[in-house]
């Protein structure tokens, strides 16, 4: 046969290795979703709507790169030139080796060693269709797009910053393999098409011609030879690639596509180790982008990031350490451009690492109490910041509700806190039991001071009232007028609590309720790119100097604009913060409570209630 | 001494040969913060499971400490892990992976 030479044998191998790990990842992972989410799969597949969408988030994410884009152009480039460049040069390399074979059908590797089998000399016949030549030209142009990128790319790992990444992934061996065979492939290309094109003295584009006449001329030794030889160094990288992928991050490239497909067919991270989280763990490509904005790095912590947790899950060797050693904010989920959830795998490690030792909640009773039409929960956190609960009941008695104070004397757990430890069994208990005190107020909403106790509520208690953070409920309160405010006048910047911000969307009500009676800042980060205080519950592994470096790069970031006051919606943010003291750290209730005018307070209640000092009441909380 | 009565009281000696210290060992191994702590109490003043039990932290790993593990294997399970103990501890002991330990330990040996 005249299209075959023993040096395609490399790549072959390769190639049918690669196909034959994908088809059994995939199938894999297919088989072992939830039956709900395999429902869900079969029918998306059927649903030419639903895979339309896909194709098109595949085209902008995997092709185009469009996160990355947005977050450093010359980071999207980059991505853009070897995804986008490498795919066209595949698909009109395809379509341009029909026009010599004649045929519909190719063997794999024709079209990637075209130029090896074809040289212009005997195809003069098509010279008269421009059409080679035009490919040629296009392909070449292609060629140079992606040599293009792997300059970036080789700058990247030198000069990182210019990327805007301050930090970048250590890697494995095999990723260093595939990262080398990976960029040899295209320079190898290169010389190949060259030097063919340098001996036959025709068949090359626009750059690989010149070159190749230049090569040829100056390379002593013979030009067919060295061609040929780089041919096999082609094929030998691209096979090597090939083995060498499904090991190494860059297993990224076919995972995320049925990723993307997953995620558009409403399939969603479960409690325990699915095939969707497998998938999500094959998914990540190690880019690094979520090493900058992991608040660990602050306290010297720098082998529990995201990157590194899902390499130890992948590779089936993750510690409990290693699992508890992370703040759960969320930040790295924000950013990651494949968007893999990994706070939630990090829980699934938890829950399957945690010990298996049953708790013994017996001694908390049900109790029988009064109904209100407003079940307030303050939280245990909320008991270390009595002032915190003092405000919500003046605020509450200003505005004639008639509430409940479910944790008044004995606080019980949310069951967040547990969770977090992997121990969603034991929590079961404590949520149990609140249900059924929640149940007996016959309340119609439930208010809690607690992001942590908010997001439980919302996530896992199946609540048939609405369930308010009080940041909500004041806002209502204000908008209704049953509470008038002063203004105070006074620069306030707002810290979003991770499980109200990024955890629960909640990040408007409490600016606007703040807008009401102070001047609102902006700061630096914010919003969905909310750092956290450092006191997380989430975080086992960090002692207290770590933590305390963790809240004071916070801190500096919320106080880059002089605020007179930090506020938040969280006591353990205040809590945390306050300890620190820079500026007075006050809750949202407190803030509201103390913008109203004291006449109204004196005329609700019987006694007075007295706004405590500021300096005094952070003082005395912090001890 | 709920009840009423006369007992004979158990013996208060600590045995530091006999008792078990493979406990203590490990926590301290595994959260070496806490060995700051200073007794002051403030965890079991604090502690939401205390309000309906006896449950005490600070005793029980103070037994712990010296040996007697006792007390932590009838009581450790009561734990809500809200929390609140570490937030308030003067030393800043990592009071919930201690416990995490405690229960880790306990279920090994």
């Amino acid at each position: 046969m005249i299209n075959f030479n023993l040096f395609v044998l490399p790549f072959s191998l390769g190639l049918l290795y690669l196909i034959l790990k994908i088809g059994k990842d995939w199938y894999k992972w297919i088989t072992t979703l939830s039956p709900i989410d395999k429902v869900k799969f079969t029918s998306g597949i059927r649903n030419p709507i639903q895979i339309l969408i896909s194709l098109k988030e595949v085209f902008f994410e995997v092709l185009i790169h469009r996160k990355m884009w947005k977050r450093n152009p010359l980071l999207g480039y980059m991505h853009m030139s070897f995804a986008l460049g490498w795919f066209l040069l595949i698909i009109l390399g395809n379509i341009e080796s029909r026009f010599y074979s004649g045929t519909h059908l190719n063997a794999p590797y024709y079209p990637i060693f075209l130029k090896f089998f074809i040289h212009d000399k005997l195809v003069i016949f098509f010279e008269v269709y421009a059409v080679p030549r035009f490919f040629r030209f296009i392909m070449d142009l292609l060629l140079l797009y992606i040599l293009s990128g792997l300059l970036l790319a080789f700058l990247k790992r030198k000069k990182s910053r210019w990327f805007g990444m301050k930090r970048v992934t250590r890697y494995q061996l095999t990723d260093h393999v595939a990262l080398t065979t990976l960029w040899l492939i295209f320079p190898m290309r290169l010389l190949a098409e060259s030097f063919t094109a340098g001996y036959y003295g025709s068949g090359g584009g626009f750059m690989t011609q010149p070159l190749g006449n230049f090569l040829a001329w100056i390379v002593p030794l013979p030009t067919d030879l060295v061609a040929y030889t780089m041919w096999w160094g082609y094929s030998l990288v691209l096979g090597i690639f090939f083995v060498t992928l499904p090991y190494s991050r860059y297993m990224h490239i076919p995972t995320e596509v049925l990723l993307i497909f997953f995620r558009n067919f409403g399939i969603k991270p479960k409690k325990w180790y699915s095939g969707y989280s497998d998938t999500e763990v094959h998914s990540c490509s190690r880019c690094g982008v979520c090493l900058d904005v992991c608040q660990m790095n602050l306290a010297g912590i720098h082998d529990s990031q995201a990157v590194y947790f899902i390499r130890d899950v992948r590779d089936k060797y993750v510690s409990e350490q290693i699992s508890r050693k992370c703040l759960v904010c969320g930040r790295c989920q924000e950013v990651c451009p494949v968007g893999i959830h990994s706070d939630s795998l990090r829980l699934i490690k938890r829950r399957e690492l945690s010990s298996g030792q049953d708790a013994d909640y017996s001694f908390v009773s049900v109790s029988t109490g009064r109904t209100a039409e407003v079940v307030y929960f303050s939280g245990c956190m909320s008991h270390l910041t009595p002032s915190i609960i003092r405000s919500m009941k003046g605020i509450m008695e200003v505005a004639g509700v008639s509430y409940l104070h479910l944790d008044e004397n004995r606080s019980i757990c949310c069951g967040r806190p547990l969770m977090l430890a992997g121990k969603d069994r034991q929590a079961h208990d404590l949520v149990e039991f609140n249900k059924k005190l929640i149940r007996n107020a016959r309340a119609g909403i439930l208010v809690t001071s607690c992001p942590i106790c908010y997001r439980v509520f919302k996530e896992e208690y199946n609540l048939p009232i609405r369930i308010q953070h009080h940041a909500q409920f004041l806002l209502e309160l204000v908008r209704s007028g049953k509470i008038p405010l002063q203004s105070m006048h006074r620069r306030i910047i707002y810290h979003d609590p991770c499980d109200l911000g990024r955890g629960s969307h909640v990040y408007e009500a409490p600016r606007e309720l703040l807008g009401k009676f102070s001047d609102l800042l902006i700061s630096k980060e914010e919003k969905n790119n909310a750092l956290c205080c450092g006191g997380s519950l989430g975080m086992f592994e960090a002692d207290q100097q770590q933590r305390d470096l963790m809240t004071n790069g916070a801190l500096d970031s919320l106080l880059t604009f002089g605020p007179e006051i930090l506020a938040t919606g969280c006591p353990l943010c205040k809590k945390t913060f306050g300890k620190m003291n820079r500026v007075p750290v006050k809750d949202l209730a407190e803030l509201v409570f103390e913008s109203i005018p004291d006449g109204r307070i004196r005329s609700a209640s019987g006694s007075v209630f007295v706004p405590f000092h500021p300096e005094l009441s952070s003082e005395a909380e912090s001890i | 001494m709920k009840d009423f009565g006369y007992q004979a009281h158990r013996d208060n000696t600590i045995d530091f040969e006999k008792n078990d210290f493979r406990i203590a060992r490990f926590l301290l191994e595994r959260e070496p913060s806490l060995n700051l702590c200073i007794g002051c109490g403030s965890c079991t003043g604090t502690c939401s499971t205390g309000h309906f039990t006896e449950f005490n932290i600070r005793k029980i790993h103070t037994l712990i400490k010296r040996g007697e593990t006792e007390m932590a294997r009838k009581q450790i399970r009561q734990c809500m892990f809200c929390g609140k103990c570490q937030l308030i501890c003067p030393r800043g002991i990592n009071l919930r992976n201690v416990i995490l330990g405690i229960n880790r330990a306990l279920e090994k040996i």
